[in-house]
């Protein structure tokens, strides 16, 4: 297999950024509920860390890198969360602009990506993985692939999770966070896949 | 003026009733002393960052507040994350990424949008105190749960009884969903029952 077709179905399935590394949780349990939205905000997820990918690479690499940028190690984090700020700042602007209904779809779950934490954390994995420019395109869009693919997963069970007599302890998140873990728990199938 | 503080550790516990900052949460208690480091770190993020966004709430302005309050929150990560490297690299090498992710915990954003930057500096520490307090003794109990479940230890003690065969799915990532599922619908059925309902 080729390395980028690795990089790209370990970060949709072997290490799916919600189910193994806890990264994006808060949009996970916050806009799954029903299942248009969580479509929507899976593509803006993705196409948010994707552009954060092409983007960041060049900063890190040119500016921040001790070997070859200016060596400013300390400001590595204030850089890369100001990058996704204006960047979900500026998808939202051109979206808003440019493609009127689908601006409509995903309303308020736009200003939200800037604080999913599976977007800085992708822009470190990257750093920390040594990814090239073009691996870390792919790792950027594969780990936003993986991100819709469970949210819409676990909105498809939490519309059905709305027929079933729930205790009452466990009504509203105590019964996701499990329903989460036995989604982990499938996932963990895929682990023999690729050898890390 | 004690209630600013209390309030924190039970009533509005930032993770089981506000589910704020779940992705440390779940993801660096694998065992009791990953969670008090990471709740501490995250208690000094959110007091320190907290005292100066309320020093200055008259002089940032409104409209460009929460990427004012980001910067300062990644200015006061960066300090721990360094201060973790060079005295704590043990620490550090187990925490990894999820120190620099303290920068997107939603609980530190939400307590300066919601309280420090509209109150004065006494009740903003005593606020984010609690929260920080509310944060570090929950993941404490999660990690430490994990830890005697998962390995049989505590702390890295031994705990548990020589044949104890160790729950290795509580280590793993389903063990931390389902184990803080089982934690908040404790905590829920505790609040029903004192409602007494």
């Amino acid at each position: 297999m080729s390395p980028l077709f690795t990089i790209f179905i370990s970060a949709v399935l072997v290490n799916n950024f919600v189910l193994y590394y806890f990264l994006g949780i808060c949009p996970f349990l916050g806009v799954s509920s029903r299942l248009e939205s969580s479509v929507g905000m899976g593509m803006a997820t993705t196409f948010v860390m994707t552009m954060t990918a092409l983007i960041t690479w060049p900063l890190y690499y040119y500016l921040i890198s001790p070997e070859t940028g200016l060596n400013l190690p300390f400001l590595e984090y204030v850089i890369f969360i100001l990058v996704i700020a204006s960047l979900v700042q500026f998808v939202e602007m051109f979206i808003r602009k440019f493609f009127q209904p689908l601006y409509r779809a995903l309303g308020i779950y736009l200003p939200l990506i800037t604080t999913n934490c599976a977007i800085l954390g992708m822009a470190l994995f990257m750093v920390i993985r040594e990814y090239n420019y073009l691996e870390s395109m792919v790792f950027g869009f594969g780990a936003g692939a993986g991100f819709t693919l469970v949210i819409v997963i676990m909105a498809g069970i939490r519309e059905e999770l709305e027929w079933v007599p729930v205790p009452r302890a466990f009504k509203g998140a105590p019964v996701v966070l499990v329903t989460a873990g036995f989604l982990a728990l499938a996932f963990m199938g895929f682990s023999g896949m690729i050898s890390p | 003026m004690l209630k600013v503080f209390v309030k924190g550790l039970w009533k509005e516990n930032p993770v089981l009733m506000q589910l704020l900052g779940m992705c440390p949460t779940l993801a660096v208690t694998t065992s009791a002393i990953n969670g008090v480091s990471m709740g501490l770190a995250t208690s000094f993020v959110v007091v320190s960052s907290g005292i100066v966004i309320s020093l200055f709430r008259k002089l940032i302005p409104p409209q460009v507040r929460i990427p004012v309050f980001t910067i300062i929150i990644a200015t006061f990560v960066t300090i721990v994350d360094m201060v973790l490297k060079a005295g704590f690299p043990d620490i550090s090498r187990e925490l990894g990424p999820y120190v620099p992710l303290i920068v997107v915990n939603c609980l530190i954003l939400g307590r300066q949008e919601a309280f420090t930057s509209r109150n004065p500096l006494h009740l903003s520490v005593l606020d984010t105190l609690g929260m920080g307090v509310g944060f570090t003794w929950l993941l404490t109990l999660l990690g430490g749960v994990r830890e005697i479940l998962g390995a049989g230890t505590l702390m890295g003690a031994q705990v548990m009884p020589g044949g104890f065969e160790p729950l290795i799915i509580m280590l793993l990532p389903a063990g931390a969903f389902i184990t803080l599922g089982i934690l908040a619908a404790l905590y829920n059925s505790v609040n029903l029952k004192s409602e007494g309902r």
